[in-house]
């Protein structure tokens, strides 16, 4: 008979030994997640590292996958919204009329709307117009208001117009990823203290660039924990229709991002991203999102480039929220331009 | 030859091209003979001091230049050469 665990609201282990604690058997080759939990809001994290070897390239390397979709609303950034929730609790920057509001192309929102439902907070999340459906669809039913921002502008037309909204009505509240050291924070102390727990000889750590968030957070402890290891990005090449910038000063660099923090880049397009996505799911049986498929398109050139060693690559979502998309079928090569104009990440 | 893949915010200064053809051996002489070509890119894509814009991110064969080497990368004749302004990416 195993035990089963039950974590405090808000408690996080806080070092590699505190989640070995809370999971005695993550050493012993069967690593066990799950357990018992006050709320599901406390059931966010613990999520399994699966090695993937029918997709590595390299029989000296052995390549790992962070499975993140199996958070409760199934993406990596309930991690997120949670930190960024209790930040504005302990802030003090909630009042009883506030609304919280978010530029997200839809995961962050996602998890910032279920743990709203679960706290009672309202939720407004800017979105560009041109996600899928699914995305729309969960933001809705966990009871999000939806906002949308010209999709030719991409998230850099979501950040805009959010913070347009919060100049104009101080009942809205900002967590703001792009800017809030909560988010690198969440990946510090969560999802970095779980590799090293169920993997402290990994070398190279490869995830999707977006906010940044990730590969801060996880790249700033793994470093603490190993000064050798490698932190890699995997970035969109984003389609045509969706670089709706009239200048360059329109560019974007999140406030979180350090660009020290990581030592290599790799762009992928959608093209390219669902290839190995297709073979993921063919070959492992992982059934992930399309920015889970940019992540191997990088681990798997990276494995090719290692004598050996062992990478983690974090694979941020679930495929549910593309099914909409055709991503499985569709002929990639006959509609690639149509395939790499979408807003998949 | 190489070609650089130009994004549609600095086609305007690029003649409208998707592409353009470039000679040279390093990143930074590709830039210089697409500079030749179109003098009105330099202020968008080099800063006063001749580093590249912070907003611009340059890509050979995928790989983000700034964690290579740089203006000094090496780029061949099959190489794919991007050019991409720095956009806020998300989730």
């Amino acid at each position: 008979m195993t035990p089963t665990t039950e974590r405090q609201i808000g408690a996080q282990p806080q070092t590699g030994t505190e989640v070995d604690a809370l999971r005695p058997h993550a050493h012993g080759g069967h690593a066990r997640h799950g357990g018992r939990f006050p709320s599901i809001v406390d059931a966010i994290g613990f999520t399994p590292l699966v090695e993937v070897p029918n997709v590595c390239p390299n029989p000296n390397v052995r390549l790992y996958a962070k499975l993140e979709f199996m958070n409760p609303t199934g993406s990596v950034k309930d991690r997120v919204a949670k930190y960024l929730i209790e930040d504005l609790e302990t802030s003090g920057r909630l009042q009883p009329d506030s609304i919280i509001i978010e530029p997200t192309s839809g995961n962050t929102g996602i998890g910032l709307a279920m743990i709203a439902r679960r706290k009672g907070y309202r939720v407004a999340v800017v979105v560009p117009d041109n996600v899928t459906m699914e995305r729309r669809q969960l933001l809705s039913l966990f009871g999000a208001e939806v906002i949308d921002s010209p999709g030719h502008l991409g998230s850099n037309g979501a950040v805009a117009m959010a913070k347009h909204l919060v100049a104009k009505d101080a009942r809205f509240v900002m967590p703001y990823q792009y800017g809030n050291p909560a988010n690198p924070r969440a990946h510090e102390e969560t999802t970095a203290e779980e590799i090293i727990a169920d993997c402290p000889e990994v070398d190279a750590f490869v995830a999707g660039l977006g906010t940044g968030g990730t590969l801060m957070g996880v790249g700033r402890r793994l470093r603490r924990h190993n000064p050798d290891v490698r932190i890699y990005a995997a970035e969109p090449l984003p389609g045509e229709t969706v670089q709706g910038l009239r200048s360059l000063d329109e560019g974007f660099i999140p406030e979180i991002f350090d660009p020290t923090v990581i030592d290599g880049k790799f762009l992928v397009s959608n093209t390219d991203a669902i290839g190995a996505l297709r073979e993921l799911t063919d070959k492992e049986g992982i059934f992930a999102g399309v920015s889970c498929g940019a992540v191997m398109v990088a681990a798997k050139q990276l494995a090719r480039e290692m004598e050996h060693g062992t990478i983690v690559a974090l694979l941020a979502d679930g495929g549910w929220k593309y099914l909409s998309q055709d991503i499985w079928t569709r002929d990639l090569d006959a509609d690639e331009d149509e395939i790499d104009s979408l807003n998949l990440w | 030859m190489t070609a650089i893949r130009i994004p549609p915010v600095l086609r305007a200064q690029a003649g409208n091209q998707k592409k353009v053809e470039v000679t040279g051996s390093t990143v930074g002489e590709a830039l210089e003979s697409l500079l030749e070509q179109f003098p009105g890119l330099r202020e968008q894509i080099f800063t006063a001091d001749g580093t590249l814009n912070r907003f611009v991110n340059v890509y050979v064969n995928g790989r983000d230049v700034r964690y290579e080497q740089e203006l000094a990368t090496p780029v061949g004749e099959s190489d794919e050469v991007i050019l991409l302004p720095a956009m806020a990416g998300g989730r």
